[in-house]
């Protein structure tokens, strides 16, 4: 602890000011507008009424519709996008999963000179343009591309299979784009493993896929919920992918907001949209901290006992 | 080195050098096409540096790259000294370290596309007309974080007792930092404004939505390009981008294992 | 040269937190120390001693008390105001800099003439024995070598006081031999009062001019080699320092004036030289296992005992025994006579001559 001339409290407060206003002026006053502007009526213009009265109409416009006789009915078209979105980001997360542990777990197995080139393998992509990744699948999966020319070769009689703009498409690049996140929190888990539990298991007369299920699984599932939390909260509000690789059939939330600011010009309906996004984030976010908080707590007691 | 075989179960080497091949499969169709000198990009007939020429003669294209630049390198400088000064506040314990800390990692867990909106909607609130400066003032909030986590793990990893040593040795704290902490941090500095400087180089979602007229950045101008249709200028644009990307973010891991190696 | 304090520590307490049931980490410590002298704070890790160090160089605040140097209060000095250097644990050299640079950083801090630091970083490279190491950078250093190098750097600045926070504690033995003669000529050339810091009683022996020892964050103990191993007044200090036997009993007065000390469950007086500072209150008898001498069980007046272990040591044997109050205790005899070994069973009879006798609070 060494001594300044200045208060500590007093330098701390100044290195960190810079920082506070950038964040307090990029992303809590942003938000706080946008918040504001949910609350607004669009004016005729594409803008808001900001004279308005607030109103929580952009909300209700998320789930229902007004009828031809003015009662309000459910409105399946956001509903749909967001149930869409829910489903691609956790098949996405599963696939990252099923494909990212395999990866991870040969990864520990390596010697160490080779690990640390594996992991700036696996870290490369992620620094990558995603848009330009993006559009090497758009490359690959198009019609004229290798891939669907073969497979058609191999299957006239289906009548012209298409890879691109459909869930397929945007599935793969989701994955492509998220699986990094998935591997690397588990690796570093299974990295720490304390392997002589998986030898006591085998001793204990576990084969390599007991082992692998009662222990080495359960053992690596804080890394595998990090990963998993990691790879669901950009896919839910994935845009790119969705915008290259999948057509106009295949909208995502983050489609949808984009839309509002875009062609349909209603800022309340696509900040509403914004803050549905947060809130399932939010959701996932606590779900994530009490289960780490729970893990913390088994730990410490396992360590106590 | 116990048990080695344990960790091998079947099929794990199999699917990872497939993922690896899945994970640069892309890359390499990519780059291998910006070669081709086929139009037509299905076919090759033979290698060619022809795309590359036209994309450098391009004035629309010369004009994105160097708003790119522009904005990266503000954006690259602002966020680093920012995240600097952050770091060396909150190396040392104290009440609300958790929430600021929080605070600057924010940009890495809220979707881009609720920032950039987000972003947006201020800018129009306040009245300020979109351009180049607003792209770089909003890649600033997200460059920040990606200067600061080198910088702040270096930090971590610096012997406190070699601060002590120069003030024991009759420097005072702006002396301390400038001929000790920060010729000790230096490699992360640089290695935290690299990353800082390839994410904004790469970001799309934000400009496209805070860019005005004339202030088109390069991966703005490849979606517009992408969305009338796959041609070899956008293979060789792309190609360009992506080698700068890896060859910076190579640079920034080696400055890192420099930088580790240094305070050890 | 003046005679009065170097470094002066009056009651100075130091507390981490204002929980009353943590022990503070310093408990009003008082200590002079002189000009020029070579100044030991010896105790087991955790016992203040580095803390005490380092609130004379100005790492931490004190709670309460004041520390004076060279007459000046300096409790609100930030380390940089401090004239005083420290040669750290780690050596905390700058791995950004050659020898030379981390030898000149202190002296350009100073603001000496630029054109004065090569001589004198010459001159304490030369004092160290480093010349031709000047231009390496401190990763490419021996151990030993860097330890003279972080000697040099703090010594170039000629500051009053010196603290070393057991600098040779990284080192192995022989090394540590080596430089523990190296830094009393070092001290005794450069002429500055230094503080040392170290858990190894040996060191701290060989080393001082004086020795504070300390515990839980008070000083038990000033005095020379001499005094603290000879006469130390707190069982910690006699067991810390050494080995020691200790038995419980009473003191009380023969008929020739004479002070007896009657260990608890024996029939037997040994007659010692009280502290005047002893009444009739429960006392200990404490003694070397050197001090006593093994003597024919025939003999009256003495400790009876009986050998339950022989540890051969080299120049000694030490044999463990046992009294007939059950009391364990450790003698010492030398192997030089080559008196006959003694074995496991071997009734003996202890004697004690009175100035091998410490009496101590119980």
């Amino acid at each position: 602890m060494s001594v300044s001339t200045q208060s500590p409290a007093m330098s701390r407060l100044l290195l960190l000011s810079p920082v506070v206003l950038t964040l307090l002026a990029l992303i809590a006053i942003p938000l706080g507008i946008m918040g504001y502007i949910s609350l607004l009526p669009r004016n005729l213009y594409g803008g808001v009424d900001w004279q308005a009265d607030w109103q929580l109409q952009s909300y209700v416009k998320l789930f229902f519709q007004e009828g031809f006789d003015g009662e309000l009915e459910l409105n399946w078209v956001y509903a749909q996008a967001l149930l869409r979105s829910v489903a691609q980001a956790g098949g996405t997360t599963l696939l990252c999963f099923v494909f990212g542990f395999p990866v991870a777990l040969w990864m520990t197995g390596l010697a160490p000179r080779q690990r640390s080139l594996m992991v700036l393998l696996i870290t490369i992509p992620f620094w990558t343009n995603l848009l330009i990744r993006n559009y090497a699948w758009l490359i690959i999966l198009r019609e004229q591309g290798w891939i669907a020319q073969s497979i058609n070769a191999l299957l006239p009689q289906a009548g012209g299979i298409t890879l691109l703009y459909n869930d397929f498409a945007v599935s793969v690049g989701l994955v492509y784009s998220f699986l990094p996140f998935m591997i690397l929190p588990i690796y570093s888990t299974l990295e720490k493993l304390d392997w002589r539990l998986v030898e006591a298991a085998y001793d204990l007369g576990a084969n390599r896929w007991k082992a692998l299920r009662r222990v080495i699984l359960p053992l690596s599932m804080p890394g595998v919920i990090a990963g998993a939390l990691l790879v669901f909260v950009p896919s839910l509000g994935a845009f790119i992918t969705p915008a290259i690789l999948g057509g106009g059939k295949t909208l995502m939330i983050g489609n949808l907001i984009q839309q509002q600011f875009g062609t349909a010009r209603n800022w309340p309906l696509g900040s509403s949209l914004s803050f549905l996004l947060l809130g399932i984030l939010m959701l996932a976010l606590v779900l994530y901290a009490l289960y780490s908080r729970k893990t913390a707590k088994t730990i410490r007691r396992g360590a106590a006992a | 080195m116990i048990a080695l075989h344990l960790k091998k179960l079947p099929l794990t080497r199999e699917t990872s050098l497939l993922i690896l091949a899945y994970l640069y499969l892309p890359i390499f169709v990519l780059i291998a096409y910006s070669f081709n000198a086929n139009r037509s990009a299905t076919v090759w007939t033979e290698f060619s540096f022809a795309w590359y020429a036209r994309i450098l003669a391009n004035p629309s294209i010369q004009t994105a790259a160097l708003n790119s630049i522009i904005v990266a390198g503000i954006a690259t400088v602002c966020a680093t000294l920012i995240a600097l000064l952050a770091a060396l506040a909150t190396y040392r314990p104290f009440y609300g370290q958790k929430m600021v800390e929080g605070g600057i990692n924010l940009p890495l867990i809220l979707p881009e596309i609720v920032t950039a909106v987000a972003t947006l909607l201020l800018f129009m609130a306040l009245g300020i007309k979109l351009g180049l400066l607003t792209v770089i003032v909003a890649h600033i909030g997200f460059c920040i974080p990606f200067a600061y986590l080198p910088i702040r793990a270096r930090l971590n990893d610096l012997d406190k007792s070699l601060l002590e040593a120069a003030n024991d040795l009759y420097a005072n704290p702006w002396q301390c930092f400038r001929r000790v902490t920060l010729p000790l941090l230096w490699p992360a500095v640089l290695s935290g404004a690299v990353l800082a400087f390839v994410v904004s180089l790469d970001d799309f979602i934000m400009t496209f939505f805070v860019a005005g007229p004339g202030s088109t950045t390069l991966p703005v101008y490849i979606f517009s390009a992408i969305k009338s249709g796959v041609t070899p200028e956008i293979n060789a644009i792309s190609t360009l981008m992506l080698v700068i990307s890896i060859v910076l973010v190579v640079l920034s891991f080696w400055l890192g294992q420099r930088g580790k190696a240094q305070t050890r | 040269m003046e005679h009065r304090a170097s470094v002066e520590v009056q009651c100075v307490s130091k507390r981490y937190t204002d929980d009353p049931d943590v022990a503070p980490a310093l408990d009003e410590v008082s200590v002079n120390i002189a000009h020029n002298e070579f100044f030991t704070l010896l105790g087991p890790s955790g016992c203040g001693k580095t803390t005490l160090l380092r609130t004379i160089a100005g790492f931490e605040h004190v709670t309460s008390g004041e520390i004076r140097i060279g007459g000046q209060r300096v409790n609100d000095l930030p380390p940089f105001k401090r004239r005083v250097n420290t040669v750290f644990q780690s050596y905390a050299l700058f791995p950004h800099m050659t020898v030379a640079e981390n030898i000149a950083f202190g002296l350009e801090m100073q603001g000496l003439e630029r054109k004065a630091i090569p001589a004198r970083v010459k001159e304490m490279l030369a004092l160290v024995q480093m010349e031709h190491l000047a231009r390496r950078k401190p990763a490419e250093l021996s151990g030993g070598q860097q330890q003279r190098v972080a000697l040099a750097r703090a010594l170039a600045p000629r500051p009053d006081v010196l603290l070393l926070d057991e600098p040779l504690s990284a080192l192995d033995l022989k090394l540590r031999k080596e430089m523990q003669v190296e830094l009393k000529r070092v001290q005794q050339e450069a002429g500055i009062t230094f503080i040392f810091v170290t858990h190894d009683q040996e060191e701290a022996l060989t080393l001082s001019d004086r020795i504070a020892v300390m515990s839980s964050g008070k000083i038990l103990q000033i005095g020379g080699p001499n005094d603290i191993y000879e006469r130390p007044q707190h069982p910690f200090v006699a067991h810390f320092i050494g080995d020691i036997n200790l038995l419980p009993g009473d003191l009380r007065r023969g008929h020739d004036n004479q002070s007896l000390f009657r260990p608890t469950g024996l029939n037997v007086d040994i007659p010692c030289h009280p502290h005047p500072r002893f009444g009739s209150a429960p006392v200990q008898l404490a003694f070397r296992p050197e001090r006593s001498k093994l003597v024919d069980p025939s003999q009256p007046h003495h400790l009876r005992a009986v050998i339950e272990a022989v540890l051969y040591v080299g120049t000694a044997t030490l044999y463990q025994c046992r009294l007939s109050n059950n009391a364990k205790v450790m003698l010492r005899e030398s192997n030089e006579g080559l008196n006959g070994a003694r074995t496991v069973g071997e009734s003996v009879a202890v004697h004690l001559p009175p100035h091998a006798c410490l009496l101590m609070e119980a």
